[in-house]
């Protein structure tokens, strides 16, 4: 495979790269402690001391976005992570194999789809409890099988019958070495782009499930969470929304571009 | 483009909510107009659809307006005591059993009639009995054995046993007999008469002119229903509204010199609730430890901006003479003295815990957060955990399936057993499970006893014994702020939930 970069790549990896670093800071430093309150601090605007400004307990939300935006992207991550694996796993298994296994397992899939995906997610949060970082993701990645693998499927498919997986097969290679080592590899492209989808929809899932109330558990802080709080605050102040706001969308257009980037260099490719 | 075409359009649809939202403010009446006819616009946050028969009403926020409309044989005054309203006096027999009850000469309906003692025998009736479908029956006057008509002006009540806060209920509103309007177009006798409900719009009073009392003092109160708190805060400051109260401290500070801020409670017992047989908190010393660690004052500053008085047992200061003022701080803030109690204890090193709070309550959690970081000082993790109300009803308070809870307990009537029966050990609703063979004993005698003045000693004496076993880490009586136009006053805070329009008034 060349590689080709595009605008769209080279701007996602800068960005992405910028919003990961941030992150990983968030993990070891942040300028306050984030859940540090002070009574004289309260609702101060941004200015060289307090980044972001502070909230109505007086906490630094500079520091609070970084944790938050930590939690965020952890919880993002380890949804596409089950979501990539089952899903994919789901659709190799109905696209190589078909029948009525395939039946079978997409009517279900089409089941999930058809329900909205935070309706199904406060389903499984319900049945979970809530106030858990891993029900949360728990929830999360389920919602986010069916999607992976309507599109694995279809790439599972098309690829069944080419010659090289045909020989593949003459030789007596197994179906399970076919699928890992020949197909899977050129499933790539369409799985790629995906996954950016599929990430930037958990940061917003886990964001709108927080919003709610059934995601992340206060004083922990969360993009998602954070928003919530600062809606009642949005005339007092508003760069609470603002600066939280404005990193998730940071965090979703990054990856966005490199999804599109990713799109793209597969098209020009093939 | 299908899809583009329907992003469009939802754009458009929310761009028309947000302006329409703006356009409240745009009203053409100014606060002036407003002054000049003697009429004012109170902000109210939901519409009062479930009925306006006083009888049937459930929702505190439409008996909260409604108050100005109806009133019973005895009516709250702003100190928590009760005074005569549609009655000229009563007198008790010697058994504590027969209340006579003589009606104010010319007392009149809103429709012009005069109130009889037919009225009050049925208003009474009505609500004993519960036979009309919708009518929420009084659980007090299941003791009534009789209420009869002695003359058009005397009423006489017979009731089982004796009991000295059988009085307090008689407040229930005295409706005409046989008027069955009442859902829609409500008649009663209080200061302002019902004229006009628009559905999710308004609710229009006027004075009634007639009143027998001290007259309100505005012509025309129109209660603007605006659900959505932005709004609300918009159509204040835009001048469509003049007064709003269940206002928060941040709210408050962007109201601007337009407005002054009356400070009531919220008559309500906010308190880190601990269930007393679930350990760690089955040990006193483990309860008292977090007595201390709690900083009242300090979260009050935080969360609340200093709005907000602090309490130290299960009574609140609007309860006048049941409230012990020596017991808010029984337990000064001391971390160093909760470390020493949580090591007694067997807990050196502190413990994990959960605080389960009903999120859709902003002031618990708010409280709930501070809550954490406070114990965080001695030692103590504590984790949240957000739950929607109708699972907290269930769970924690029937199901008692919790270790501690931040809430706010209120009084259903104005009596201090409201307030103190639930934490018997025998009690239904004792959620905390609190067991107290101290306490039990002086409720049984608090009951048995006649005297006031006694009785109000051994409510106290209940209220010490919960502060000293620290059944629950009591924090505060949240802050009612109500935000009155520049030019207004007359706001007057009642021990229970209510808007008193009477005695509202242009100062000027």
């Amino acid at each position: 495979m060349k590689h080709t970069m595009n605008g769209y790549l080279r701007a996602g990896l800068i960005l992405s790269g910028i919003m990961t670093a941030f992150i990983l800071l968030g993990f070891f430093w942040t300028p306050y402690d984030p859940a540090a309150m002070g009574e004289a601090d309260k609702f101060l605007s941004p200015s060289l001391t307090h980044l972001l400004g502070t909230d109505n307990f007086g906490r630094d939300i500079f520091s609070r976005v970084l944790q938050g935006a930590g939690t965020t992207f952890l919880i993002a991550l380890s949804t596409v992570a089950i979501g990539a694996v089952c899903g994919t796993a789901i659709g190799a298994v109905t696209g190589y194999f078909g029948g009525v296994v395939d039946e079978a397992l997409m009517r279900v899939n089409d089941a999930l789809t058809a329900f909205p995906s935070i309706l199904l997610a406060l389903v499984v949060i319900s049945i979970l409890g809530p106030g858990k970082k891993f029900n949360v993701v728990a929830a999360l990645g389920l919602v986010f099988i069916p999607s992976f693998a309507r599109v694995t499927r279809t790439a599972f498919a098309a690829l069944r019958d080419v010659n090289y997986v045909k020989s593949a097969r003459l030789m007596g290679a197994s179906p399970a070495r076919i699928l890992l080592v020949h197909i899977l590899p050129n499933t790539l492209p369409v799985l790629l782009p995906a996954i950016t989808i599929g990430f930037n929809n958990a940061v917003l899932a886990e964001a709108s499930m927080s919003f709610l109330g059934i995601g992340v558990t206060p004083p922990d802080a969360s993009l998602g969470y954070m928003l919530s709080e600062a809606q009642s605050l949005l005339t007092a102040a508003p760069w609470y929304a603002a600066g939280t706001g404005g990193v998730i969308v940071l965090l979703v257009f990054g990856v966005g571009l490199l999804g599109e980037g990713l799109q793209r260099r597969s098209r020009e490719v093939a | 483009m299908k899809k583009r075409l329907m992003s469009l359009l939802l754009l458009a649809g929310l761009l028309c909510a947000v302006l329409t939202g703006c356009g409240d403010g745009s009203a053409e009446e100014t606060p002036e107009d407003r002054a000049a006819a003697n009429a004012i616009t109170v902000g109210i946050a939901q519409d009062l659809d479930d009925s306006l028969d006083p009888h049937k009403t459930v929702k505190a926020g439409t008996r909260e307006v409604m108050f100005n409309v109806f009133e019973g044989l005895m009516k709250p005054t702003p100190d928590g005591d009760l005074t005569p309203a549609i009655a000229e006096n009563y007198t008790v027999s010697e058994d504590h059993k027969t209340y006579t009850f003589t009606l104010r000469e010319g007392v009149k309906f809103h429709n012009g009639d005069t109130v009889t003692a037919e009225d009050v025998v049925y208003s009474i009736n009505r609500c004993a009995a519960a036979t009309e479908t919708g009518i929420v029956q009084v659980e007090a006057f299941s003791v009534i054995e009789a209420v009869e008509a002695v003359d058009e002006r005397t009423v006489t009540i017979t009731i089982s046993e004796p009991s000295n806060e059988f009085i307090s209920y008689l407040t229930t509103a005295v409706l005409p007999a046989d008027y069955t309007e009442q859902d829609t177009a409500p008649v009663g006798t209080g200061p302002f008469r019902f004229v006009s409900r628009t559905a999710q719009d308004s609710i229009v009073l006027e004075r009634f002119e007639d009143y027998w009392g001290t007259p309100a003092q505005l012509d025309k109160v129109t209660l603007k229903i605006i659900e959505n708190a932005d709004s609300l805060m918009m159509s204040l400051q835009s001048g469509a509204i003049d007064l709003c109260s269940h206002l928060t401290s941040t709210q408050v500070d962007q109201l601007g010199d337009d407005f002054t801020v009356a400070e009531g409670t919220m008559n309500l017992v906010q308190a880190l609730y601990l269930n007393n047989a679930v350990a760690p908190f089955d040990d006193v010393r483990v309860r008292q430890a977090l007595s201390y660690a709690v900083d009242k004052q300090g979260i009050i500053d935080l969360a609340f901006d200093g709005y907000g008085s602090p309490i130290g047992s299960s009574m609140y200061p609007a309860f006048g003479k049941y409230f012990d003022e020596d017991l808010t701080d029984y337990y000064e803030y001391n971390p160093e003295k909760a470390k020493e109690l949580l090591a007694q204890a067997g807990y050196p090193d502190g413990f994990e815990m959960t605080i389960t709070v009903p999120s859709n309550y902003k002031p618990h959690m708010d409280t709930a957060e501070v809550l954490v970081q406070q114990l965080a000082a001695v030692g103590v993790t504590a984790t949240i955990l957000p739950v929607e109300w109708e699972s907290w009803v269930s769970d924690t308070y029937t199901g008692r399936q919790f270790q501690s809870t931040v809430v706010g307990v209120d009084a259903a009537n104005m009596t201090a057993r409201a307030l103190l029966e639930r934490f018997t050990s025998t009690y239904g609703s004792n959620f905390i499970n609190y067991n107290s063979a101290n306490y039990d004993a002086l409720f049984q005698q608090a009951l048995a006893t006649y005297d006031d003045a006694e009785q109000t000693a051994l409510y106290k004496a209940m209220e010490r014994d919960l502060t000293e076993n620290a059944a629950n880490v009591y924090i505060q009586d949240l802050a009612d702020l109500v935000a009155v136009r520049q030019g207004l006053e007359g706001v007057v805070f009642y021990p229970i939930y209510v808007l008193d329009l009477s005695g509202i008034h242009y100062t000027a």
